[in-house]
């Protein structure tokens, strides 16, 4: 079929936005990377990339095979179901290798990120205002932090 | 703490949406109603605003150009933009956006542009010198044809690209009103009118900024304006602001016969918080000012002096009302807390990212990028014009 010549300027155009899209098409294939789409709207091989990268958290069961009577005492009190890293921080290279000594985690700033004081969270929730509560004074002072007395 | 009152969750102390974003429906809005105004001329056939069809077209792709800079300022970071297009979500409405913003730039606003222009761009690209003639010569795109079956071939597409642009320009400025009206999350927004009255809002700041741009350049080129067409563009005005407002009054209405349980907030932030912005600004200064004064000159006839000065102080009241309209959307959304029990405040900054002097220069800019393609495509081309109603008649 031939294009009326008076219009074939219309089809100039059309070959503009048909090169367009052929631009972005070829962008397109070289910037997307070639994994995503496979399992969801995110690049598949990113679940391989992360499950490569070194663990940094043990995991409390791991902590508790070890510090047996810590973990008996955290099951006694509230805190039975805080991790232990919570607190303390990922500690996976201590678990492999106990000569790796943690640092002591400081109770006065750690202990407050859960229990300062805040209209946001349940009335039933304990909560101090810590300038006030002990004015800065370590906490495990006063309390057994590993079962919450 | 400063600028709370009453409770509020901590993620809402500090507004997460600036002032840009209450430019960028602003400007969209503008896009939409300048649109509008142009496809009177097209589609409706309404002779009398042939001399604003072309800076209408104008007007519209020089805003639509900056359209997404308040956004891009906002998020930061770019060059991650372009993914929206690379890897579109088709559950994201701004996702879709980016395809509807591409769709009414490229395929309606450009190409209509250009075949509107195309006997001007031919004239135009013969008898310039130096780097005109080349830019003239690429916008050919290599086809000096311009008889009078092509240009009635121009005038009929041209017609169809216009008629599928008034879709599109609702979309493009629905879309705006579609976010904030399907958020569920805040009462103050969620609401299905939101998308119809912000589409009524654009098509009123649009008019008018046309009507305005067309009395300033005039001025400018000391050329006399054309009365019945600013006549005619001011009644249309007049009845589009009437759509409006009872729409706005409407979702007023339901809010407070519905009383919900989000009512008592909502109330007591525009009796305080929002008192300036909405009831003075939006509404009293910035609707009920303008409709008043347009409808003396539709029910008195008044000397020309005064009808277009009535015309000047009409076209920035609306201006400031529809602003004031997407401020009063944006900002007050953000100043309460969901837990109705608090407020907060909108502190604006100056010399930030997202600071006043930011929204002044995208404010700007659109203006900067009007007055460029005014000279490469003087808008009016007396010739040109006359050929549209003949043009349209002819369809």
């Amino acid at each position: 079929m031939s294009i009326p010549k008076d219009a074939r300027h219309l089809f100039r155009f059309a070959i503009l936005f048909v090169i367009a899209f052929v631009v972005f098409l070829v962008i397109r294939h070289f910037v997307v990377p070639k994994t995503f789409g496979e399992y969801g709207h995110y690049r598949g091989a990113a679940i391989t990339e992360i499950a490569a990268r070194p663990m940094h958290f043990a995991g409390h069961q791991k902590c508790e095979t070890c510090h047996v009577d810590i973990g008996e005492a955290k099951k006694a009190g509230k805190h039975e179901n805080v991790s232990c890293e919570a607190c303390h921080g990922p500690l996976a290279q201590h678990a492999d290798d106990p000569s790796i000594q943690p640092t002591k985690i400081n109770t006065t700033e750690v202990c407050i990120r859960c229990h300062a004081d805040s209209a946001a969270k349940p009335g039933v929730f304990p909560q101090i205002d810590p300038v006030q509560h002990s004015g800065g004074v370590p906490c495990e002072t006063c309390h057994q932090p590993h079962n919450g007395l | 703490m400063s600028g709370v009152e009453g409770y509020m969750y901590p993620n809402e102390i500090t507004l997460n949406w600036s002032v840009l974003i209450v430019l960028y429906p602003y400007i969209t809005g503008l896009v939409a109603g300048a649109f509008i105004l142009a496809s009177l001329v097209r589609i409706f056939n309404v002779k009398a605003v042939a001399p604003t069809y072309r800076l209408a077209l104008l007007t519209a792709l020089s805003f639509l150009l900056v359209a997404p800079l308040p956004l891009q300022l906002h998020l930061g970071h770019p060059l991650r933009s372009p993914e929206m297009y690379f890897t579109p979500h088709s559950t994201s409405a701004m996702a879709m956006f980016g395809f509807v913003y591409l769709w009414y730039l490229m395929a309606v606003l450009v190409f209509e542009i250009w075949l509107d222009y195309r006997s001007d761009i031919v004239h135009l690209s013969q008898t310039s010198t130096g780097w005109k003639r080349t830019l003239y010569r690429a916008m050919t795109l290599g086809s000096d044809n311009i008889s009078p079956r092509s240009l009635a071939i121009d005038h009929k597409v041209g017609w169809i690209v216009t008629l599928v642009g008034i879709p599109s320009a609702f979309i493009l400025h629905g879309y705006v009103g579609f976010i904030f009206g399907s958020l569920k999350a805040n009462p103050w927004w969620n609401s299905p009118l939101m998308p119809v009255v912000f589409l009524f809002s654009a098509m009123v700041s649009g008019i008018a900024a046309v009507l305005l741009l067309y009395m300033g350049i005039s001025k400018l080129r000391k050329t006399p304006v054309d009365m019945p067409c600013v006549d005619t563009i001011a009644m249309y005005l007049f009845y589009i602001f009437i759509l409006d407002f009872s729409l706005e009054m409407l979702d007023l209405v339901h809010r407070v016969y519905e009383a919900d349980e989000s009512f008592r907030t909502l109330n007591f932030m525009v009796h305080t918080k929002l008192y300036f912005s909405q009831i003075v600004l939006q509404i009293c200064l910035g609707t009920l000012v303008p409709i008043f004064l347009l409808a003396i000159t539709q029910v008195k006839k008044l000397p020309e002096l005064v009808r277009r000065r009535i015309y000047i102080v009409s076209g920035f009241l609306v201006q400031l009302g529809v602003f004031a309209m997407r401020w009063n959307v944006v900002i007050g959304g953000q100043l309460f807390s969901k837990s109705f029990l608090g407020y907060t405040t909108y502190k604006m900054s100056l010399v930030t990212k997202e600071g006043l002097f930011a929204a002044i220069a995208l404010t700007v800019l659109p203006l900067v990028i009007l007055w460029i393609l005014v000279k490469l495509l003087p808008p009016w081309d007396k010739e040109a014009q006359a050929s549209i109603p003949a043009a349209t008649a002819a369809n």
